[in-house]
C-alpha cells in the first residue's frame, strides 16, 4: 500500500535487533551506572526498612485511601487541566515570535524554580480570601480556600510548566514541514493542528502530560500552604505521609511505596502507548 | 603510610579527649567549657535570651543549644548522643528520656503552656468564646491529632463535649499561624507563645476550657551529662525569678 520509506526506517530503528551496535564508548556506563544507583539505593533502602507485615493494613487505614483517591483524582483533573491550558501555551511558544517571548517564556517557567511553599503562598495572595482575586471571586461567591478545587489549582501551578516545556521541545524537534505542505494544500489552521500537528507530536504530548501528571501526584509544599490539610478534601498522599512521617514512620514509608507504584505504572503504561502509536 | 596516618590520627584524638576530659574534671570555671543543652524548638526564643544572661554569669562557658523537635531529641538521646541537660516540650517525650534510664534526676515541669484562639487583628468572625468555634460560617484551622496541639485540642473538645469542624487539620503551629496571618482562617488553635510570638499580625483570645489541656515542659539534667554541675546551674536558672520573668513574658505559665 503506501507505506513510505520513512516510516519503514522508523520501524527498523525501533527494531531492537538492529540495534546492536549502540556506538558508545565502554567508559560511558560507569558515570551512569552510579547515576542509576544513586536513584535507586535509597529506594532499596527504603523497601528494606519497611515492615511488610504491617504494609496491608497501613495502606488500607481510611485515611491512607481518602489520601490515595484524593490524590489519583486531583492529579488527574490537573493533568487534564494542564493540557488544555498547556498544549495552546507549548504551541504558542514553538510555533509563534514575538517581542519578549524570551521573558515570557522564562516567566511560564517561574514554577520550576519557585519552592512550592513559595508557590502556595503566591497563589494565597492571589486567589485567596484578600488577593489579588478576591473581589472579583467575590462578586460570584466563588471561594476556594480549603476546597479541593485550591488542590487542584496548586497542581497545576507547578505542573504546568513540565508540559509546556516538554511539549513545546517535541514540537520544535518535529518542525513544520508537514504543516506547511497541509496549509499549502488549503487546510485551515484549526485542521492542520487536528489533522497535522497533534498526531505527530502525540507521544510527546502523552509523556508530557505524565510527566505533569507525576508532577501533579508528588505536589506538596504548595498544596499544604494554599489548600490546607483535612482528611477527604485537601489532604493528598504527601500530606498523609508528612503527617504521619510524625507519628508513624511506617505508615509514612508504605504510602511513599504506593505513591511511587502508582507513579512507576503510569508512567510504563504511557510509554508503552506511546511506542504502539509510533509503530 | 596509611598505618602511620591512622597512629597519628588516633593520637590526635586521644590528646583531644584527654584535653575534654581535664576540661571536665576542673572545678574551676576560668577555663573555657562547653554547656550542650538539647531542648525543644519551642524554648527558642527564652533560651537565647537565658543563654546570655547564663555565659554573663559564667565567663569562660558557652551554651550550645541544640533546637529540634522533642521527638527528634529524645531519639538522639536514647540513641547514644552525648548532652547536659533535656528539655522536652511534653511530658511524652521526656518518658521516652527517663524510660531509657539516661535522667540523672527527677524531671521538673519549669513551664506550662495551653491553647488560645487566634484570630485575624480584625477579628472577622467576632469571635470572643470557644464556643463561638463551632459557629457554621467561622472557618477555623487546628493542629492534627497527631501533634501535640492538635492532642491539646482534641482533649479540649472532649471535656467539653464540644466537636469542632475544622476546614483543615494543619502539621504545624505555625502552619496554623500563617493561615490565620493571611485571614483566610477566622480562627486558630495554638499556644498562648505562639500568639505571642507572633506579635500584632494576630490578636490571641483566651478561654477558660484551655485550661482542660495544660502542656507541661519538663527539664531534666542527664546522667552522663560531662558538664553535670553547670547543667545543674542552667536548671536552676530556668527556675529562678530572673528565668521565669523571662517565660511569663514570651506567655508561659509558671513552673509546677
Amino acid at each position: 500500500m503506501t507505506t513510505t520509506v520513512e516510516e519503514a526506517s522508523v520501524r527498523s530503528s525501533r527494531d531492537p535487533r538492529s540495534r546492536l551496535y549502540s556506538g558508545l564508548p565502554r567508559w560511558i556506563y560507569l558515570p551512569a551506572v552510579i547515576g542509576g544507583l544513586f536513584v535507586a539505593l535509597p529506594l532499596v533502602a527504603m523497601m528494606l526498612r519497611m515492615d511488610w507485615a504491617r504494609f496491608g493494613v497501613l495502606i488500607a487505614s481510611p485515611s491512607s485511601l481518602a489520601a490515595l483517591t484524593l490524590s489519583l483524582q486531583t492529579s488527574f483533573t490537573s493533568m487534564l487541566v494542564c493540557l488544555v491550558l498547556g498544549v495552546p501555551m507549548a504551541m504558542v511558544l514553538a510555533r509563534e515570535q514575538f517581542p519578549g517571548q524570551r521573558l515570557v517564556r522564562s516567566l511560564v517557567l517561574l514554577p520550576l524554580v519557585l519552592p512550592p511553599v513559595v508557590g502556595g503562598i503566591a497563589l494565597l495572595f492571589t486567589f485567596g480570601r484578600h488577593g489579588l482575586a478576591a473581589p472579583v471571586m467575590n462578586l460570584f461567591g466563588i471561594s476556594v480556600a480549603f476546597s479541593t478545587v485550591a488542590v487542584v489549582m496548586a497542581q497545576t501551578f507547578v505542573a504546568l510548566p513540565f508540559l509546556v516545556v516538554s511539549l513545546e521541545g517535541t514540537l520544535r524537534s518535529v518542525g513544520q514541514r508537514y504543516e506547511l505542505v497541509a496549509a499549502t494544500l488549503g487546510a485551515r489552521p484549526s485542521t492542520v493542528l487536528r489533522k497535522v500537528t497533534l498526531p505527530l507530536v502525540l507521544p510527546g504530548l502523552a509523556s508530557a502530560a505524565v510527566l505533569s501528571f507525576a508532577r501533579a501526584l508528588g505536589e506538596f509544599g504548595a498544596t499544604i500552604t494554599f489548600a490546607g490539610s483535612l482528611q477527604g478534601v485537601t489532604r493528598t498522599l504527601p500530606l498523609e505521609i508528612y503527617l504521619q512521617s510524625y507519628t508513624d514512620t511506617d505508615a509514612a514509608i508504605a504510602l511513599s511505596l504506593v505513591l511511587m507504584f502508582v507513579a512507576v505504572v503510569v508512567t510504563v503504561v504511557t510509554a508503552s502507548i506511546s511506542e504502539r502509536s509510533l509503530a | 603510610m596509611r598505618t602511620r596516618l591512622s597512629v597519628a590520627v588516633t593520637g590526635a584524638l586521644i590528646s583531644l579527649g584527654l584535653a575534654v576530659a581535664g576540661c571536665s574534671g576542673s572545678a574551676t570555671p576560668s577555663q573555657t567549657s562547653t554547656l550542650t543543652i538539647y531542648a525543644a524548638a519551642s524554648m527558642q526564643t527564652t533560651f537565647d535570651t537565658l543563654k546570655t544572661t547564663f555565659e554573663a554569669e559564667h565567663p569562660g562557658t558557652t551554651v550550645m543549644l541544640n533546637y529540634a523537635g522533642s521527638q527528634a531529641l529524645a531519639t538522639q538521646l536514647v540513641e547514644g548522643a552525648t548532652a547536659d541537660v533535656f528539655v522536652s516540650a511534653n511530658d511524652t517525650q521526656m518518658k521516652v528520656v527517663t524510660d531509657a534510664g539516661l535522667n540523672a534526676a527527677d524531671p521538673r515541669v519549669f513551664a506550662t503552656n495551653q491553647l488560645q484562639i487566634a484570630v485575624p487583628p480584625s477579628n472577622p468572625a467576632a469571635i470572643s468564646t470557644f464556643a463561638d468555634l463551632t459557629k457554621p460560617e467561622v472557618k477555623l484551622v487546628v493542629c492534627a491529632p497527631a501533634v501535640p496541639c492538635g492532642a491539646a485540642t482534641v482533649k479540649v473538645e472532649k471535656a467539653t463535649g464540644v466537636t469542632l469542624t475544622p476546614v483543615s487539620e494543619e502539621q504545624a503551629v505555625t502552619s496554623v499561624l500563617s493561615k490565620v496571618q493571611a485571614g483566610e482562617a477566622d480562627a486558630g488553635l495554638v499556644y498562648k507563645t505562639d500568639v505571642i510570638a507572633a506579635g500584632d499580625t494576630v490578636t490571641g483570645i483566651e478561654f477558660p476550657e484551655s485550661s482542660e489541656a495544660i502542656n507541661r515542659n519538663p527539664v531534666v539534667l542527664l546522667k552522663s551529662a560531662p558538664q553535670g554541675e553547670l547543667g545543674q546551674a542552667w536548671i536552676d536558672l530556668l527556675f529562678s525569678e530572673q528565668g521565669q520573668q523571662v517565660f511569663a513574658d514570651a506567655g508561659f505559665g509558671a513552673a509546677q
